[in-house]
């Protein structure tokens, strides 16, 4: 009852979306067929769209994974942004100014972006345990303070002054993740994206810490009485998790740049919201979760580039999925009849 | 050098008129958390609805060539946002803070979109004709000497800002509206039975937070600019949950650590050529409101261990 | 409509989302001036009645007259209207705010641009002197008594207006001696012309108090009665559907060594307040002792000190010989304490995980779940199973989660839980409130054989009755000190203890500090 009533709710809310966006083409477009063509059938029409979709969920798998971990402890830290922006950062330094072999160059970057993700990850989890600030307010303003030292550190130190625009010096090629299949973004990030999901998999679901996760994110109170140590689990999560999401932001790097451009940040750590949730913050559900988001992206990327409707669409699609799909009682009322059926037809 | 020129820029007059410039939309946002945060709702879709009121405030006034409908726009599109908001809390039963998310990554995609659908821009407003709300000089104060440079000429959002502060002061303190807000918030059980329409005055207090952070919006783009660019609230709609919660439910409080964020801006602002990297100087203010409210929590933490060592060792 | 009935529900059915059916076709005739009471066990569907008939919940069919008028509540505010007054269980007040404040709180005097507080303190005043029941109206409802913000409840209601009065198991915070003073004021109501509907499942109240009874099982009427037609027997047969006798059979003390003792345990709370104030006692093996007083006088600060999730101020905790008063959580229960918590759904269980994660919190960190360093789900199922099958508890599959089961089912997961890591101290803190008679007596069963297996017991109840057939020893305590020190259980009433846990009797020093021995 229960499982067959999330997955009516979740079809709902894919409906209401879709309903929505078709709503808002046929409003907006003057050639509204063109455009929902391309944004929902756009990524199949070549192998080399089709693979963009998988290069694209690589920097999704990677927040999802971070915030769904950071939701399944019971916290609200949106510290992924920085961790993310600044592990890019880490690894155009290192892209830069260091000389090693091809295959040890992207496995130390990535090492050392992980580390820094996770400090930096670590900070508002600190904070919440020895002082009680709210984790959630002290992210958001330390993704700004980030998010200006990376700009700081590209500009004094990596800046290609060449350039004419924002962009660092050219990454050296020892430091990239190469394509695996010729003609396609698809990159090797892609496979140490689902190595992390497995490794997550297995440290929610089947290892002493991730069981303490899972208790202090679902009830506290009972976590402490239980003789679990929540403030370790609160920061041992989040250094995790922004290591996760620093990793992330190497990965993205090396597989796609060739210099350092982010003059903002991305905004993966926001999508990785979208993906915790529809994944239901367990990792398992986290690249079919991220491949939607993405399909919808370069769909999305298509449609711009040949009708008139912008690729902004994408965020009001990902905010009324946000919306219904997180709706507790959403279509509670039908839930609600249908038990009352069954539980007085039961007695009579 | 650096020091020397901290001295001389506290020593301007404008300085500290450029203080309550910045301080005036984190000001506007901080009473609209503080409304939501009493009622027990944390708001953070602030920062979404903020960007949505100043979007909304400049191509209404574009359209209309009214600077004063052009505000009443801003502000409804505010009220209308935190109603959907409430909806969803109050109504689904959904998680305050994921919705504040989803709306405001509405927001930040939203904005655009419909801005390059009326200008064929995405990044600012500059080929509308918006309009700007006035600023008001005020007779006898603006002709005393320093006095006169600081308090007058203000934009009048940022008098309507300082005034709200005694309002909402008075409204808590004193008003049935303030008491029942008070009340859901701290025993929503409570409330309910004494008749108090509980998901009322939580609908009621998430409308005014959205029409004062709508009237934020329309000073960030009806203001001193006089445009729309996307992503202008730059995070203000979080500083004001920072600010909002070193008020502890205070309006004077809410109103000093706005000033503090506008004392760090402004200092920001006028240290630009001052030789320190451009970007320390951006990231000056987020990191003094990090440290101010990290501070506060710390102290609320001492005070609680102090009064209960002492009552232990009264015994 | 029967002629003089003040309120009726006819045919009242209420399922809860989630299916649970809490009323079902239920019928409540309540006459003009009579005191009613509504009995039943816990569970019954007492309070989703009420809370239909006060507005807070709609019936899912069912009709409600009031005067003789139908009527459809949506909210509180419009049985208030009708005359309806509610005292709740948990007492519904704003604790930051004055009695005054409350008294007014949702009709307010003044305008709504300035309420009077002037003369909400006057009302207050006037009100308390002619009812006599007494309250300060300008004192924060946090800083007064439970009986005080009692009886602010109770003037709430009538300064409303109130001619029905709902008192939802006002006794249940409430010494004898308390109790006492609320039937006198309640009969004073009801000479005033009040109507009281007094929900309770203390038989002797009822008797002491009431006209009539309507008595309700498994959400179902059972009738309505005069009291004088029945005795105890026949009620509690009809409200239990047989006769049951909680009289627990037990055998002779045999205590062993010594296992357990706190020594000075000091706690002040946040706000300043003392709520524990040296505290001394020791438990020996095979002995049950009893921690007899109202809630909120230091019980539950106890149990958390003994726990290890509080803090103290000063005091010592020793198990075995070892000094655990600094020690983790963790460090307790490994040291063997086992703890079954007072409020199963907060702090005993994560209520939407499943049976199995709930089932092994205490051993989930052992090798026993594991194979080749990870857990296995495997063993898991084994593990939770076993549980769930020795302590009866009923369930469709391992898999589900706890909030789908009742009450009772959850409490003897949670007993399972804890017995079976075979503890020596094991903490029972209201082990059976709120859950039905069949698990009461298939817990109080099992705690009898956790003392015959010779473990040290430690017993916190606010439910006399279970103290006094259950315990060996018994401590009172009030107002974060233990007052009493009772050994001869078998010759002391609930109200003996009564008079210590108000404050009005309180044994020597050396009768109390022989509860504590090395």
């Amino acid at each position: 009852m229960s499982k067959k009533f999330t997955a009516v709710r979740l079809l709902c809310a894919f409906g209401i979306a879709f309903v929505l966006t078709v709503a808002i083409i046929f409003g907006v477009s003057e050639e509204p067929v063109t455009a929902i063509y391309n944004l929902f059938l756009g990524p199949l029409q070549s192998k080399r769209h089709f693979f963009d979709v998988f290069a694209s969920s690589v920097p999704l798998i990677f927040t999802g994974l971070a915030l769904g971990l950071v939701f399944k402890s019971g916290n609200f830290s949106m510290i992924a942004d920085a961790c993310l922006y600044t592990g890019a950062v880490v690894t155009a330094a290192l892209a830069i100014k260091t000389a090693l072999p091809a295959g040890l160059h992207p496995a130390v970057i990535m090492l050392l972006a992980a580390v820094v993700g996770g400090i930096i990850g670590s900070i508002p989890a600190l904070l919440k345990v020895y002082f009680h600030t709210n984790e959630l307010v002290t992210s958001l303003m330390f993704n700004y303070v980030f998010f200006y030292l990376g700009i700081y550190t590209v500009t004094k130190f990596l800046a290609d002054r060449a350039a004419g625009t924002f962009a660092s010096l050219k990454y050296q090629p020892t430091a990239s993740l190469g394509s695996l299949i010729s003609g396609t973004k698809f990159h090797a990030g892609y496979l140490i994206a689902i190595a992390v999901v497995i490794l997550l998999y297995l440290l929610v679901y089947k290892t002493k810490f991730g069981y303490e996760i899972r208790i202090s994110g679902s009830n506290p109170e009972f976590a402490k009485y239980s003789g679990i140590n929540t403030s370790r689990v609160i920061i041992l999560t989040q250094v995790i998790a922004g290591a996760v999401a620093g990793l992330g932001g190497s990965v993205e790097q090396m597989a796609m740049y060739q210099r350092f451009n982010w003059q903002d940040s991305p905004s993966y750590a926001w999508d990785g919201v979208i993906i915790a949730i529809l994944s239901g913050n367990n990792p398992k559900n986290v690249p079919l979760a991220a491949f939607f988001l993405a399909y919808i992206r370069v769909g999305a990327d298509l449609m711009s580039r040949r009708s008139d409707v912008q690729n902004e669409l994408v965020s009001i699609i990902q905010a009324v999925l946000i919306l219904f799909v997180t709706a507790e009682r959403f279509m509670a009322g039908w839930k609600q009849r249908q038990e009352a059926k069954k539980a007085l037809g039961g007695e009579a | 050098m650096i020091l020397q020129d901290i001295i001389n820029t506290l020593s301007l007059p404008e300085f500290y008129f450029a203080v309550f410039r910045s301080a005036t939309p984190v000001l506007l946002t901080t009473l609209g958390a503080m409304i939501a945060s009493r009622s027990g709702t944390n708001n953070i879709a602030l920062e979404g609805t903020m960007l949505i009121s100043a979007f909304v405030g400049v191509v209404v006034s574009a359209f209309t060539q009214s600077a004063w409908i052009g505000f009443f726009g801003a502000v409804l599109a505010g009220f209308l946002i935190s109603n959907i908001l409430a909806y969803f809390i109050l109504k689904l039963n959904s998680n305050s803070v994921i919705s504040g998310i989803a709306l405001n990554t509405f927001a930040s995609g939203g904005t655009i979109f419909a801005l390059y659908l009326l200008t064929g821009e995405k990044g600012a407003s500059t080929s509308l004709a918006s309009l700007k709300l006035p600023s008001i000089d005020i007779p006898v104060i603006q002709d005393i000497p320093v006095i006169g440079a600081i308090l007058s000429g203000h934009h009048v959002l940022t008098y309507a800002a300082l005034i709200l502060v005694a309002v909402i002061w008075y409204m808590f303190k004193y008003t049935e509206l303030g008491m029942h807000i008070r009340a859901v918030g701290e025993s929503p059980d409570a409330a309910e039975s004494v008749g108090i329409h509980v998901k009322r005055v939580k609908y009621t207090a998430l409308s005014l937070s959205g029409i004062l952070t709508g009237m934020a919006g329309a000073f960030l783009s009806m203001g001193y600019v006089g445009l729309f660019s996307a992503g202008m609230t730059a995070g203000r709609g979080y500083i004001a949950l920072a600010t909002q919660a070193i008020a502890a439910g205070n309006a004077v409080i809410g109103m000093l650590a706005s000033l503090l964020f506008g004392f760090c801006q402004s200092l920001a602002n006028y240290l630009q050529s001052s030789g320190i990297p451009l970007q320390f100087i951006q990231m000056m203010p987020y990191l003094i409101i990090i440290i101010a409210y990290t501070v506060y929590c710390a102290m609320v933490e001492r005070n609680k261990k102090k009064k209960q060592m002492r009552a232990a060792a009264g015994k | 409509m029967e002629q003089g009935n003040i309120l009726e529900a006819r045919n009242i059915t209420k399922v809860y989302p989630g299916g649970v059916v809490a009323n079902h076709n239920v019928n409540l005739s309540v006459k003009k001036g009579e005191i009613h009471a509504l009995v039943g066990e816990n569970g019954a569907g007492k309070s989703t009645l009420m809370k239909m008939l006060f507005g807070m919940l709609a019936p899912t069919e069912g009709q409600i007259f009031v005067d003789g008028k139908e009527v459809h509540f949506t909210s509180s505010g419009d049985a208030i209207a009708a005359g309806l007054g509610m005292v709740h269980q948990h007492f519904m007040q704003v604790p930051s705010m004055t009695v005054a404040e409350n008294l007014i709180l949702g009709a307010e005097t003044g305008s709504p641009f300035k309420v009077d507080r002037k003369k909400a303190v006057e009302i207050t005043r006037e009100l308390s002197e002619r009812y006599n029941l007494k309250v300060e109206a300008e004192e924060k409802v946090e800083d007064i008594s439970l009986a005080m913000r009692q009886k602010l409840e109770i003037l709430k209601a009538l300064y409303r207006g109130a001619h029905i009065l709902i008192l939802d198991e006002p006794t249940a915070v409430l010494t004898p001696q308390e109790t006492e003073e609320l039937f006198e004021q309640l009969l004073l109501l009801k000479e005033s012309g009040h109507t009281i509907i007094f929900i309770s499942h203390k038989l002797n109240e009822v008797k002491a108090l009431c006209n009539r009874m309507t008595i309700l099982r498994d959400g179902k009427t059972m009738g309505t009665y005069e009291i004088s037609d029945l005795d105890e027997h026949e009620i509690s047969r009809l409200m239990v559907g047989r006769e049951v006798s909680l009289d627990i059979e037990k055998a002779e003390a045999d205590f062993g060594k010594t296992v357990f003792s706190v020594k000075d345990l000091v706690y002040a709370d946040q706000f300043g307040k003392t709520r524990l104030d040296h505290v001394s006692f020791s438990i020996k093996e095979g002995q049950i002792l009893g921690i007899a007083g109202i809630d909120g006088n230091g019980q539950s600060e106890l149990v958390e000190a003994i726990v290890g999730t509080l803090k103290l101020q000063g005091g010592q905790v020793r198990l075995n010989g070892e000094d655990l008063t600094g020690a983790s959580v963790l460090k307790r229960q490994e040291a063997g304490i086992s703890h079954v918590s007072e409020d199963r759904m907060r702090y005993g269980s994560a209520p939407k995980l499943s049976l199995e994660d709930n089932a092994i919190s205490k051993v989930y960190y052992t090798g026993q779940l594991k194979s080749r360093g990870l857990i296995d789900s495997k063993k898991v199922n084994g593990f939770a199973n076993r549980i769930l099958k020795e302590f009866l508890v009923k369930y469709d599959n391992s898999k589900q989660s706890v909030s789908e089961l009742s009450g009772g089912n959850v409490q003897k997961l949670i007993v399972g839980r804890e017995f079976d890591y075979d503890p020596d101290l094991l903490i029972m803190n209201q082990p059976t409130r709120g859950i039905d008679v069949g698990a009461i007596e298939f817990i109080r069963k099992k705690i009898v054989d956790m003392r015959a297996r010779k473990k040290a017991i430690l017993l916190v109840s606010a439910d006399l009755s279970e103290i006094l057939s259950l315990s060996d020893t018994i401590l009172v305590m009030h107002e974060g000190r233990i007052v009493g020190h009772i050994s001869d259980v078998k010759n002391t009433s609930e109200n003996d203890l009564g008079l210590y846990m108000l404050g009005v009797k309180e044994d020597s020093k050396e009768q109390i500090g022989g509860a504590y021995c090395e």
